[in-house]
């Protein structure tokens, strides 16, 4: 789960992690009254959106007097921001975050991740801030400092003055700053449980002091349950709609831009009848894994979901059944299109345990545009010509 | 001959009176698996599927001599259950949950490894030696006996792929399924080398999908030590970036962890690697030469 900027500073804040003073606001009358009470003289007006990029986008900008601040708070509000990590049709921006001008002296860059080679979280830091990391590991892969933290030791001093001679921080102030802010964020990555922490940029100010300018969080969904003023903190609006009504019922969905709708059960099947469609010539509209606990409900709902997209043409559900048994996910189609109104063609592939009574069951429903595929390539082949029109 | 578990492995199950490990553990029992307790806290002493509840793990080993435990506590108490055998001397966890946070399996992973003991998973279907010894939750009607090994890091995969190669008149030795989140515990770089030892091992099965590295690593080991066929899928070719796609590990971050490096880099390494899972008993026929 990702939160927003202003979110995350929240939490920096709670742990001493120093940032700009700032104020949330969702109208432009709001956004004065907040450039007021900050007291300017320069203030920064944000888009409030889940994505990186922002900045690029328009949808950050400077202004220097209230008159300023209100126009821009008007021409960032209610924009749609397309940045290299949204999608083409880009995000509404709903949410601005208003906050006070920062005295920035260098731009420097310092995130938290978890390392899934080492196991564990790894602090990255550069030189290079306000820069797209990924360009900078591309072309410039020696000014990335790495430092990995055990959680068995936690951060020691040690790992704070890699950092600082990696950054090529010489002042004693300097260095005895980064270290603390480091350590600080260390903290609240592993007692939040959060999967990543960004900050691009972070600021030395002419004092020698780092502010985190910006603040890109994301959270182990597994343990939401433990932290529950983080999972408040969900915005489903900046979720797609589809994805969080699946999530529902159990089902793991996400859109893709081809003609025929999927519904299998696990994740790695899924995907491989996704890349099966494509192999044999057609497009996949989705992904979509129905669990281990389909049922009537679950599948109905799918082909709710699948057929709210006009592109979709055919529908191909494949099946292996483990602790699944076919003959009930049968039923659950038959159910389904009692329900649903399914007026495309529905390849069905069921397989594993009770797969010929299924089959049974499926010919006996007499549905008229169901067709029987035999294993996963015949039942995809048979999505692909559907999908086609053949 | 098999890898890791056997008709002589003795297993308990923590989480033995929940409702997932029993009905599981159940079918585990009905296929033949050498069940010989569980632990689940404050029902020790009593007797469930005709098997010894202990409190504790070391109280049931003592009692059993067990020396794999599969998991089925629930996610908040798995990196507790793995911790505790770990410590109490089990040889191998397997474990079944799904959900379990990454920080917990940070932790349970690092101190498993300080006592020597192996993990499965977490979120994976389990470890099943055909005809033998089926620990975890798939189908065991559909692993017929053969000499092809296979490891996933998807359940159904693993069905499909090991459905397709019996159809094919082949079998399996051991199918090891290692789950697809973030951290899991023996990977492929583990399991390859024990099926290249395996005498009745003739040729591997390997499936792997988007998201971190582990199939980059094991292109580079195959290269070097395993000289018995590999046939590859990797899932996901058909991804979009940034999403995470079903299983918590499996997203490409920017322009890492895609389908195609990694089968790029098998192929690379000798490996026959299909477009298709469909593709995959075609594939392990023509390496093995078609019964």
């Amino acid at each position: 789960m990702n939160i927003h900027e202003y979110q995350a500073k929240q939490i920096f804040k709670k742990y001493g992690v120093p940032t700009p003073k700032g104020i949330m606001v969702e109208s432009v009358k709001d956004a004065v009254t907040a450039a007021e009470q900050l007291g300017g003289p320069v203030w920064v007006v944000k888009a409030q959106i889940h994505a990186g990029g922002r900045g690029l986008g328009g949808g950050v900008k400077l202004a220097k007097s209230l008159e300023e601040v209100e126009t821009l708070a008007d021409e960032i509000l209610g924009m749609t921001l397309v940045t290299h990590q949204t999608t083409a049709e880009g995000k509404l921006v709903q949410k601005l975050y208003i906050e006070d001008g920062a005295d920035i002296k260098e731009e420097l860059y310092l995130s938290v991740v978890l390392d899934r080679k080492l196991e564990m979280p790894l602090i990255m830091a550069s030189t290079e801030g306000g820069m797209n990391i990924e360009d900078v590991a591309a072309n410039t892969p020696e000014k990335i400092i790495t430092v990995p933290v055990d959680p068995a030791i936690g951060f020691q001093s040690f790992h704070g003055r890699e950092l600082a001679f990696g950054l090529g921080l010489t002042d004693k102030d300097e260095q005895k700053n980064i270290i603390r802010f480091a350590s600080k964020l260390y903290k609240l990555y592993m007692e939040n449980d959060a999967e990543m922490i960004e900050i691009n940029p972070l600021v030395k100010t002419g004092k020698g002091e780092f502010i985190a300018l910006d603040g890109k969080m994301g959270f182990d969904n597994s343990a939401l349950g433990r932290h529950p003023e983080i999972a408040a903190m969900r915005d489903l609006t900046e979720e797609d709609a589809d994805e969080v009504e699946a999530a529902k019922y159990g089902l793991s969905y996400v859109a893709l831009d081809g003609e025929i709708g999927c519904m299998v059960n696990g994740a790695g099947l899924a995907m491989g009848t996704m890349d099966t469609i494509n192999y044999m010539g057609g497009t996949p509209a989705n992904f979509l894994d129905v669990g281990g606990s389909a049922n009537a409900e679950t599948v109905a709902k799918g082909f709710e979901i699948i057929l709210k997209n006009p592109k979709v043409k055919a529908i191909f559900v494949n099946i292996f059944g483990g602790i699944v048994r076919c003959d009930r996910i049968a039923n659950g189609i038959i159910e389904a299109t009692k329900i649903t109104d399914v007026n495309v063609p529905v390849i069905v592939r069921l397989d594993g345990t009770n797969a010929p009574e299924a089959a049974e069951i499926l010919k006996n429903a007499n549905i008229a545009n169901l067709i029987v595929g035999d294993d996963l390539g015949d039942g995809a082949a048979k999505a692909v010509a559907a999908a086609k029109g053949e | 001959m098999s890898i890791l578990v056997n008709k002589d492995t003795k297993v308990i199950v923590q989480g033995f009176t929940g409702k997932e490990g029993s009905f599981h553990a159940e079918q585990c029992i009905a296929y033949g698996t050498n069940i010989v307790g569980g632990v689940t806290p404050n029902k020790g002493g009593q007797v469930h599927l005709d098997k010894p509840v202990f409190n504790t793990v070391a109280e049931a080993i003592k009692a059993t001599d067990a020396t794999v435990s599969m998991i089925f506590v629930p996610p908040a108490f798995v990196g507790d259950a793995v911790m505790e055998a770990a410590e109490a001397g089990i040889e191998l966890a397997v474990i079944i949950t799904e959900g379990a946070p990454v920080k917990d399996m940070q932790m349970a992973k690092a101190h498993a490894t300080k006592h020597g003991m192996k993990t499965l998973g977490p979120n994976c279907p389990g470890i099943i030696t055909a005809e033998e010894c089926k620990i975890g939750i798939m189908p065991g009607s559909i692993f017929k006996k053969g000499n092809v090994g296979l490891i996933s890091k998807s359940g159904t995969l693993t069905y499909e792929g090991a459905n397709q190669v019996c159809n094919e008149g082949f079998g399996i030795t051991t199918a090891i399924g290692i789950g697809g989140d973030p951290i899991i515990g023996l990977s492929y770089n583990q399991i390859l080398p024990m099926f290249e030892a395996d005498p009745e091992t003739e040729a591997i099965v390997m499936i792997g999908e988007i998201g971190g590295d582990l199939e980059i690593q094991a292109a580079k080991l195959i290269k070097e030590q395993i000289t018995k066929p590999v046939v590859a899928f990797i899932a996901g070719q058909t991804a979009p970036k940034g999403k995470t796609m079903g299983h918590a590990g499996a997203i490409v971050s920017g322009s890492a962890g895609t389908a195609k490096e990694k089968m790029e880099a098998l192929e690379a390494a000798g490996v026959k690697v299909v477009v298709s899972p469909a593709e995959i008993g075609k594939a392990i026929a023509e390496v093995l030469g078609k019964k």
